[in-house]
């Protein structure tokens, strides 16, 4: 007889992450290169203050001089010296839609990346390993968006008004019923903007004298929210149950700071899928901590709704659990759905109070119909309701996508993070100096992919992240992986110690031997 | 051909060591300067090197030959 595994009766599937610490030499050579940047930095900004170099920064006027420093020099000391050098890898202009493939402007530098200039020319069919479209609905289809060009020729695009004067569209309300049908809950309100979706509403929820309990790694608009409500935030290690454990117990022992009065409420903000690390959150875990604990979970699946589960339902669907567990189910229509915007959903009492009382209900503008109907289209396809079972074969492409991708990924011995089930690949770069060179060598290739460096990423592990896309064939997932493994043999990033075949063969040829 | 081989080997060297130490993102004349500092100092290790081990390398074998005489001394009288 076997040892269960910990918290076995909690989790229905095996729950796998990986997150492979590199050799110590990686470690050194990475803090050499930063230290051999910020020497250099040092002596350019030596050079700009004493004349020696044209300064291209902003600066102030003569006259103003002697004022109060408007630019503070050295807070900008990373942006000016390291980033400029790279900046041509990140905001490149494309030109077409961001499907699996997607022409891009080629942008040339004259003076080092402190100005472009386009030559005219568009690089065509760049495999697009970076944009957010897990499903793939980021398409020109004439017939997939047949529904849409009507819409758009009925309402128009813009909707002038907010949602509690008279931006409220017969849309927003079948949209709103789908997402709640959906999704498994009593009611459901769209925005026009997912970051404002977070930033709004989180100060409508909680206020002074509540206690915000946030993952190490949320993301900016979840941090924003917490920030403007005022609550006290508290902050516990990523997907770490016992840190969050260990501060919940204090919240309810030791309550308010000076007072010791009662937490009015405690609130969890976690993520489904986290974008950088491309870790699951552990749902049944928290969920049981909450229940325990008499806290409220509010859980952001930008990342993971049409993502992960059966039939696209999120990570609620992922870990098998009710959507009753979860409190305030929050996504966006932007990864997924292939348009913009975002939604809270849960019970009715709830989204009747977020009606009345969000920012961004009663002050911003609603989401414009055509994007509404393009969610509605997409939801109805993901739900069966079209007629056709294009929808759960997008979802299934997706994992088999996901799985064959990061396999492959590990055997070439690449260190990648996170869970084996997210569509979101991180591959760990480490050292400055490659973050660059693999980003050109990839265009070279004709393959756009997204690489983050320091303030997103903690300075040492820098990375390139790759998002899968159900739209992707297998031959531009092999044309993708071939590219890499050059690039990782050139380059040395194939930092893995855990062994795995040398360079396995991608097509499965039958061999036979034929003796004449 | 071995050569060619041998080119290609040193010239990857050559760019991992542009990318650990950054010189990969620095404009020419950066890199000028970052390499004859480097030059530089390797050319003093190695006299450093050179000089220290060349005086300190005879004394040290005469001691080793007066060790290893004795005892050929004590050896053969033992013998006799």
């Amino acid at each position: 007889q076997k040892n269960g595994v910990s918290n076995g009766t909690l989790y229905k599937k095996t729950f796998i992450e990986h997150f492979e610490q590199a050799p110590m030499y990686v470690a050194v050579f990475t803090v050499v290169g930063f230290a051999v940047g910020t020497i250099f930095g040092y002596l350019r900004d030596f050079m700009r203050a004493w004349g020696l170099e044209k300064r291209n920064i902003a600066e102030e006027r003569e006259q103003q001089k002697d004022f109060v420093p408007l630019y503070q020099d050295f807070e900008n000391f990373y942006t000016r010296n390291l980033y400029m050098r790279i900046r041509d890898n990140w905001n490149r202009p494309i030109c077409s839609v961001p499907g699996p493939q997607f022409d891009l402007m080629e942008r040339v530098t004259d003076d080092y990346n402190w100005t472009f200039r386009f030559t005219g020319r568009t690089i065509k069919n760049v495999i697009n390993m970076g944009s957010y479209n897990y499903l793939g609905f980021a398409e020109t289809d004439v017939n997939a968006l047949k529904t849409v060009t009507i819409e758009l020729e009925k309402y128009g695009t813009g909707v002038c008004s907010t949602r509690q004067e008279m931006g409220t569209l017969d849309k927003h309300v079948e949209l709103e019923k789908l997402v709640a049908t959906f999704l498994g809950v009593e009611d459901s309100m769209v925005f026009g903007m997912g970051f404002a979706t977070n930033s709004m509403n989180i100060p409508a929820l909680v206020g002074k004298g509540c206690l915000i309990l946030s993952d190490e790694l949320n993301h900016t608009s979840l941090v924003l929210g917490a920030r403007l409500s005022g609550a006290t935030i508290r902050i516990f290690k990523h997907n770490n149950m016992q840190s969050l454990e260990k501060l919940l117990r204090d919240a309810i022992i030791y309550g308010q700071p000076r007072t010791h009065r009662a937490w009015r409420k405690i609130i969890i903000l976690v993520e489904g899928i986290y974008s950088m690390e491309g870790s699951i959150v552990r749902l049944p875990e928290i969920v049981s901590l909450k229940n325990k604990y008499k806290a409220y979970l509010y859980l952001d699946e930008a990342h993971s709704i049409g993502a992960v589960g059966a039939t696209g339902r999120g990570v609620v669907e992922y870990f098998g659990m009710s959507p009753d567990d979860v409190d305030v189910l929050m996504g966006t229509f932007t990864k997924s759905f292939g348009a913009a915007g975002g939604y809270i959903a849960g019970k009715k009492g709830l989204v009747d109070f977020l009606r009345t009382h969000s920012h961004s209900a009663v002050y911003a503008t609603s989401m414009c119909p055509p994007v509404a109907e393009q969610i509605i289209r997409a939801m109805k396809c993901l739900m069966g309701l079209d007629g056709t079972t294009q929808g759960l074969q997008r979802v299934r492409q997706l994992e088999k996508n996901t799985r064959y991708f990061r396999r492959k990924l590990h055997e070439m011995g690449f260190i990648i993070y996170g869970n084996d089930d997210s569509p979101v690949v991180p591959l760990l770069l480490y050292m400055p100096g490659k973050i660059g060179a693999f980003a050109r060598r990839m265009l070279e290739r004709n393959i756009g992919v997204v690489v983050v460096g320091f303030p997103a990423t903690p300075i040492t592990e820098s990375r390139a992240r790759f998002c899968v896309s159900a739209a992707h064939t297998r031959e531009m997932l092999d044309t993708v992986l071939n590219a890499l493994d050059e690039l990782g043999d050139f380059l040395q990033l194939k930092y893995s110690r855990y062994s795995k075949s040398s360079h396995p063969e991608l097509y499965e040829e039958t061999r036979l031997e034929l003796e004449d | 051909m071995d050569v060619k081989s041998t080119k290609n080997f040193v010239f990857w060297l050559f760019c991992q060591f542009e990318l650990i130490t950054c010189s990969y993102l620095m404009e020419p004349w950066e890199k000028v300067l970052f390499y004859s500092f480097n030059l530089s100092m390797v050319g003093m290790l190695f006299y450093t090197t050179y000089v220290c081990v060349a005086a300190q390398l005879s004394p040290a074998l005469q001691f080793l030959w007066h060790l290893l005489g004795n005892q050929q001394e004590n050896a053969v009288s033992a013998v006799k």
